[in-house]
């Protein structure tokens, strides 16, 4: 009896405790933008995490972007070979980068490269009280130190998603055109006859500007959070990773259904 | 780093991602070539749209000349009402034909207009009189199958 009751009091706690963690994050966003006026007198702070956060993941994204597109340029010509329509190829690219893999793996690699760095560093600093020194100083941190770096997540993780695809389609059209040899006049007037602007690529870049949202608060707030022990700060990076994921995942699919259906 | 030096790459990480946009929308999009500016809309009523869909195209010998701008159902008559955009660099005379047709097997529903001999062209807001509906598989199926059936009767 007695150890039901605290199976159910664990459940409760667990419950609580994330409610809480919830809220405080939600707090953090209003502080944000409430200081947001103060970090944006200087500018510069927010140019230096952009280069941060969006210049130096540019080449990860370069990358992984060109190989997307060269697997989904071969995996796609298998399966359209077989129905006669390997021209269709140009379509399909385009649209699963645009739409869907696009934004979702800029996100997944973005919370992995600059959102683990952003909660490392701003968890150290609150473990080696550099936030608290700030406050003495009467500097506050929001504006110092989180504001910024929540813009420049705001700002870096649409432009990272757009170069994706459009790398992405680069790859496919390598493969595709170039190794395989499909015609290119056909790759190129199929994608622009069935990609629309306004639903896909607007769409795809909202997706961006959510995902981006959603990686970079949960970033600042894992970090601003953590334990001040070396410990803490691992866990949070790590809390960071699976939660970002998790998030991204799950308001792909909410986007999507809205979006798309 | 220094300042400027900073500022010089994330210019540079913008104009990228700018160019990509712009790579996006003339390229692979549609943003540049489906640009049909102004319009005009006439009207048609269908007792049958099969599977058109707002924003569909309308052709004229093959060449999109417009879209489709809505489809409302007439609780009065109860057809189906369609509002076509056309370009207005192409005219048509008032009995023109308005067809639903089926690009390719499976494909996109598309209006077909076929121009008759009228002297007077459309204008914005008349109604295109000749029309055909579009073809229901299962309905040409069922009479494939009856007048089969009444030819064994016989």
């Amino acid at each position: 009896m007695n150890n039901l009751l605290n199976i159910i009091a664990g459940l409760g706690s667990s419950f609580r405790s994330k409610m809480i963690r919830l809220g405080a994050g939600t707090r953090l966003f209003f502080l944000i933008i409430i200081y947001s006026a103060d970090s944006f007198k200087r500018i510069g702070l927010t140019i230096r995490e952009i280069y941060f956060t969006g210049v130096l993941s540019l080449v990860i994204i370069v990358v992984s972007a060109f190989f997307v597109g060269m697997v989904l340029g071969l995996q796609g010509y298998y399966t359209l070979e077989k129905y006669g329509s390997s021209e269709a190829i140009g379509v399909l690219v385009a649209l699963a980068l645009v739409r869907e893999l696009g934004p979702v793996v800029t996100a997944l690699l973005f919370a992995g490269r600059a959102g683990t760095a952003i909660t490392a560093e701003i968890g150290l600093m609150k473990a080696t009280e550099q936030l608290s020194a700030m406050e003495v100083m009467a500097v506050s941190p929001i504006a110092r130190i989180i504001a910024p770096r929540f813009w420049a997540g705001m700002i870096s993780m649409p432009i990272l998603a757009t170069i994706f695809s459009m790398v992405g389609i680069l790859g496919g059209y390598f493969i595709a055109v170039l190794v395989i040899g499909v015609d290119e006049g056909a790759f190129w007037s199929q994608m622009q006859a069935n990609v629309d602007f306004s639903n896909d690529i607007v769409d795809g870049a909202i997706k961006s500007i959510v995902f981006g949202f959603a990686c970079t608060i949960i970033a600042l707030f894992e970090g601003f959070d953590a334990p001040p022990t070396a410990e803490g700060v691992s866990r949070a990076t790590t809390r960071t990773v699976v939660i970002s994921s998790l998030a991204v995942l799950g308001l792909d699919f909410i986007l999507t259904s809205f979006m798309f259906v | 780093m220094e300042r400027t030096k900073l500022d010089i790459w994330v210019g540079i990480f913008v104009i990228i991602g700018l160019a990509a946009l712009f790579g996006l929308a003339t390229k692979v999009g549609n943003l540049i070539s489906n640009n049909i500016k102004e319009t005009y809309s006439v009207y048609a009523h269908f007792e049958n749209i099969g599977g058109l869909k707002p924003r569909a195209a309308v052709k004229a010998a093959g060449v999109v000349v417009g879209r489709v701008n809505s489809i409302i159902f007439d609780t009065e008559a109860y057809h189906a009402v369609v509002s076509i955009d056309v370009d207005k660099r192409y005219v048509f005379p008032k009995d023109t034909f308005a067809n639903i047709y089926t690009a390719g097997l499976l494909g996109e529903q598309y209006i077909g207009l076929e121009a008759g001999g009228d002297m007077t062209n459309l204008a914005a807001g008349d109604l295109i009189t000749q029309t055909q509906d579009a073809v229901v598989l299962e309905k040409l199926i069922s009479q494939f199958l009856y007048s089969k059936a009444s030819e064994e009767d016989k």
